[in-house]
């Protein structure tokens, strides 16, 4: 039943969105862990192909949250995906915007603001670590992470240039048939 | 700025988002419709990088707040989220028709371990400024442990990790003094 789907679905995208400290990146290690490993709402390669298309479309990264609610239970599932992933931080959002003067003398905000980062970095890595083990099976798939991660960490163009340049170079390693 | 202003400006930022939505954000709100000065979008952005969730969703809600209260920040999310959620739609209609195809398998394939590549990209940037101290890089260490390796969950690893995190933070504050 779709109903069964829905409610796990929006309390885990719920809860996860409020602690994705850092980012939307944050996220995906747990959502892969529910959506793959718990729920077994879709396989590893379904969610690595939602991971690349929702970073392949234009927008925020909360698409990757949009297109697992589409794919796992059509339209009903796409919209509680999106207000899940949204609702929680954009009420934060709205208080904090509204309190900032106020929050920006508080102790345990500089505090916070101060002592999480390092745990976003070890975040972060981590979700290319598991978006890695979920999409790579060649030689040449760690090649082409490689080399996107290297121009990214060195280069400030639009990260779209390296995205698609190993989009055509896995596209030619395909047709002469080693990929 | 009307409501309609505002509800189109974020459709707009979300239609040149393309590949980085920060940056049509910023050309939007600061360039074309001059709603802020440069100062002011940092501020702003800065305080939804801070919050969880996505940046450019909290700095969306934020700015609608700020300019028509509660009913201009969902204004300004439905715009900020509508065009790239159909754009979504449609490329992901498009791919299931030729899902099957070997271009697309290999095309797919390699934009999902690039944009792995992209993410890895970004976390060695962001280290290279935030990891100064070797407490930095052993909470950074701890994080990734859990989550990449262990596989354990967000949340539980958060509740864990981030109140040593603060004590140390408080711990060497107070000896610099």
């Amino acid at each position: 039943m779709k109903s069964d789907i829905l409610w796990p679905m929006a309390l885990t995208f719920f809860t996860t969105a409020l602690f994705s400290v850092g980012g939307i990146s944050a996220m995906i290690p747990e959502i892969h862990r529910s959506a793959v490993d718990v729920h077994r709402w879709m396989t590893d390669e379904q969610f690595a192909a939602a991971f690349a298309l929702s970073q392949i479309a234009p927008g925020p990264n909360i698409l990757l949250m949009t297109l697992i609610g589409w794919r796992v239970a059509g339209l009903s599932g796409l919209i509680v995906a999106t207000l899940a992933t949204i609702l929680p931080t954009s009420a934060l959002s709205l208080m904090a915007g509204r309190g900032e003067k106020r929050l920006q003398h508080a102790r345990w905000y500089a505090m916070t603001k101060r002592s999480l980062p390092p745990l976003v970095v070890g975040l972060i890595c981590a979700s290319a670590l598991v978006t890695a083990q979920a999409a790579i099976h060649e030689w040449l798939g760690v090649a082409l992470a490689v080399g996107v991660a290297i121009h990214v960490a060195v280069s400030r163009t639009n990260p779209l240039v390296p995205l698609s340049v190993a989009v055509l170079v896995g596209v030619i390693a395909g047709r002469l048939g080693f990929y | 700025m009307t409501k309609a202003e505002l509800f189109f400006g974020f459709l707009l930022v979300g239609l040149f988002g393309f590949g980085g939505i920060a940056a049509a954000a910023h050309h939007v709100i600061v360039e074309r419709r001059r709603w802020l000065t440069n100062e002011g979008y940092a501020q702003v952005l800065g305080l939804g990088q801070v919050l969880p969730g996505a940046n450019l969703v909290n700095m969306t809600t934020i700015v609608g707040d700020k300019f028509h209260g509660f009913a201009g920040a969902v204004l300004a999310l439905l715009g900020l989220t509508l065009m790239p959620i159909l754009i979504l739609v449609g490329l992901a209609t498009i791919y299931d028709h030729f899902a099957q195809q070997p271009d697309v398998i290999a095309a797919t394939k390699a934009a999902a371990a690039g944009a792995a590549g992209l993410i890895f990209g970004t976390g060695f940037k962001l280290g290279k400024t935030i990891l100064d101290s070797r407490w930095a890089v052993l909470f950074a260490l701890l994080s990734f442990t859990s989550i990449g390796i262990l596989r354990l969950p967000l949340v539980q690893t958060l509740l864990c990790l981030a109140p040593f995190a603060v004590a140390v933070s408080f711990w060497r504050g107070s000896r610099e003094k």
